[in-house]
């Protein structure tokens, strides 16, 4: 009966939230960032290791739901090795499919393994639980140090 | 579990809800949302089309037929809240947009004009933001202090933490009647009577009981008592704040405007009288309306004939989710309102929500703008099904199925 819903709940996604990559504390990270989403109390911290443009490094900790987890891990995953500047723009492009309405044209095939996500635009009330951990990443690049919310 | 049947034809009462009657996701509309907001009848929807199409006009103003029609059903409206919270006069009813509404006036007249600094204002652990946050608005405008009385592992207040927290700096005594994230029905009378033996008023926050329980406020002897209208199968944008006269009479007025004044010069304005005093400007004259028709439409049924259905709802739920092991309940009070706040395992409450609603459940699932219960029993969120009038044993069972189907989904 929930099979319908398979679109956005994906194995991938199930998979990432029973064994998050990259979920532990980084204790020489150079950018840290608290993320919330007032909506659902979510909450996640995520640290990055920034050399010269380069994200060596990424983690996260914290507690949410299995969208918001799995984007998280499927993010550090993705984004360890990029510059900042590739982040930022894999960022606005998963930012522009996960809000798009349904019927845009997307390319699914830029956003690689994010593509499992972008089923959630057909879910509104949780695209915040897809892109909490993107918005952080974005803030804790900028080095603002200030805690981030979807809201 | 047997299921015993309502004093009222269900079947009856949901053909009164048009909305009821509908498909989401291809299931048949299972409605679990009643403590955010109800569902409303007929009878309310056409007191709402009937005032437009009949009967508007501005109120307490015109000397023109419509206005004094309009007039008459408006204040009638008030009348039939008076009566439904026995109260002692029509004029101790004021008319605001909800709950809240009524919290923040009574914090921004009452507070301002009896609180300064070093009072305190009382609280408990388990209120809503909207009991919270006008008394730190106060607190820090007029540098008093919130005190919160602790609650237990069960979501009951304790009373001997209350007590303890009583002190003769405490200015006013705010509590939640029943709790919107818990279900807990707080022993107001108890608490009215230790707050009383030390002069000090209590405000009940009446959004949750309002709708599911006879209230009294001469018999609980409160001081202010508010609740919203779209909790009670009324429109939204429209609620109450009772308050006793005398008390009324001696708080400051709130906002300025026309309607609140008796005569204004440049120099000076003297204040209408009781309720209007707190009434600025044109009313939310239509809902109001309607909101009395939505209290005739409860009478109807009667409060304790659906207080009773929803009490066996409240205990055929309580039961079967007893069954699923994956499954905890938030707040386990002997004394609860139909209120199934719960978690599941390893399954974040957000994902419950979505996933039920592909089954066409609606539930709530979030913090239930009770952050702080939410931090004391140390979950980030639960999932809370509510029940209401029109709601049946058979939808409890779509929906403890679709907890197993979710939990299933997981893994």
């Amino acid at each position: 009966m929930l099979d319908q819903i398979r679109d956005l709940y994906q194995e991938v996604v199930f998979d990432h939230n029973r064994n998050p990559r990259n979920f532990r504390v980084m204790e020489d990270a150079n950018r840290k960032i608290e993320g919330f989403n007032p909506l659902c109390g979510d909450r996640i911290t995520l640290y990055a290791k920034v050399i010269d443009g380069l994200i060596e490094d990424v983690s996260f900790q914290g507690s949410g739901c299995a969208i918001s987890t799995a984007s998280a891990s499927l993010m550090t995953e993705i984004v360890k090795g990029q510059t900042e500047q590739e982040a930022e723009q894999l960022f606005e492009l998963f930012h522009r499919i996960t809000t798009g309405k349904n019927g845009d044209e997307v390319n699914l095939e830029a956003l690689g393994k994010l593509a499992v996500l972008a089923g959630v635009r057909a879910y509104p009330a949780r695209v915040k639980c897809a892109t909490l951990a993107w918005h952080s990443l974005q803030s804790a690049l900028k080095n603002d140090g200030e805690t981030v919310s979807t809201e | 579990m047997s299921q015993p049947q309502p004093r009222f034809d269900l079947t009856k009462i949901r053909a009164d809800f048009p909305i009821l009657s509908q498909t989401i996701n291809r299931h048949p509309l299972v409605y679990l949302d009643n403590a955010a907001s109800t569902q409303k009848p007929k009878p309310v929807i056409d007191a709402i089309r009937k005032v437009y199409e009949e009967d508007y006009s501005n109120v307490h103003r015109g000397v023109h037929t419509l206005s004094q029609r309009c007039t008459d059903l408006f204040e009638s409206a008030r009348e039939k809240v008076q009566t439904f919270l026995n109260a002692k006069h029509g004029h101790e009813i004021i008319f605001v947009r909800g709950t809240t509404e009524a919290i923040n006036l009574v914090a921004q007249t009452y507070g301002r004009k009896n609180v300064g600094p070093g009072d305190e204002i009382l609280i408990t652990a388990m209120e809503h933001h909207s009991n919270i946050v006008p008394w730190q608005m106060l607190c820090e405008a007029a540098g008093a202090v919130l005190k919160v009385a602790p609650i237990s592992g069960t979501g009951e207040l304790l009373l001997d933490g209350f007590a303890a927290l009583l002190s003769e700096r405490t200015r006013l005594v705010s509590v939640t009647h029943m709790s919107n994230a818990l279900g807990t029905i707080n022993p107001v009378e108890q608490i009215i009577a230790m707050a009383h033996a030390r002069g000090i008023p209590v405000l009940l926050d009446g959004a949750q009981s309002a709708p599911h329980m006879t209230v009294d406020v001469q018999a609980l002897d409160c001081d202010f008592y508010a609740f919203s209208g779209h909790k009670l199968y009324g429109p939204s944008g429209i609620g109450v704040l009772y308050g006793k006269e005398s008390l009324l009479k001696a708080m400051p007025a709130w906002q300025g405007g026309g309607d609140m004044i008796r005569r204004v010069t440049f120099e000076k304005t003297e204040y209408n009288e009781l309720p209007y005093k707190f009434e600025a400007g044109t009313p939310n004259i239509a809902d109001t309306i309607a909101l009395g028709a939505a209290i005739d439409y409860v009478n109807a049924i009667g409060v304790d004939a659906i207080a009773e259905h929803e009490h066996h709802l409240l205990a055929y739920a309580t039961e079967r989710a007893l069954q699923i092991p994956e499954l905890t309940l938030i707040g386990t009070a002997p004394h609860k309102g139909a209120i199934l706040s719960f978690t599941l395992d390893h399954i974040h409450p957000h994902d419950i929500g979505t996933l039920l609603d592909q089954l066409g459940i609606a539930i709530r699932a979030g913090h239930h703008c009770a952050m702080p219960v939410m931090d004391f029993f140390e979950v980030p969120a639960t999932a809370r099904a509510s029940f209401g009038l029109y709601n049946t044993c058979e939808e409890v069972d779509v929906l403890m199925d679709g907890i197993r189907q979710v939990i299933k989904m997981f893994g």
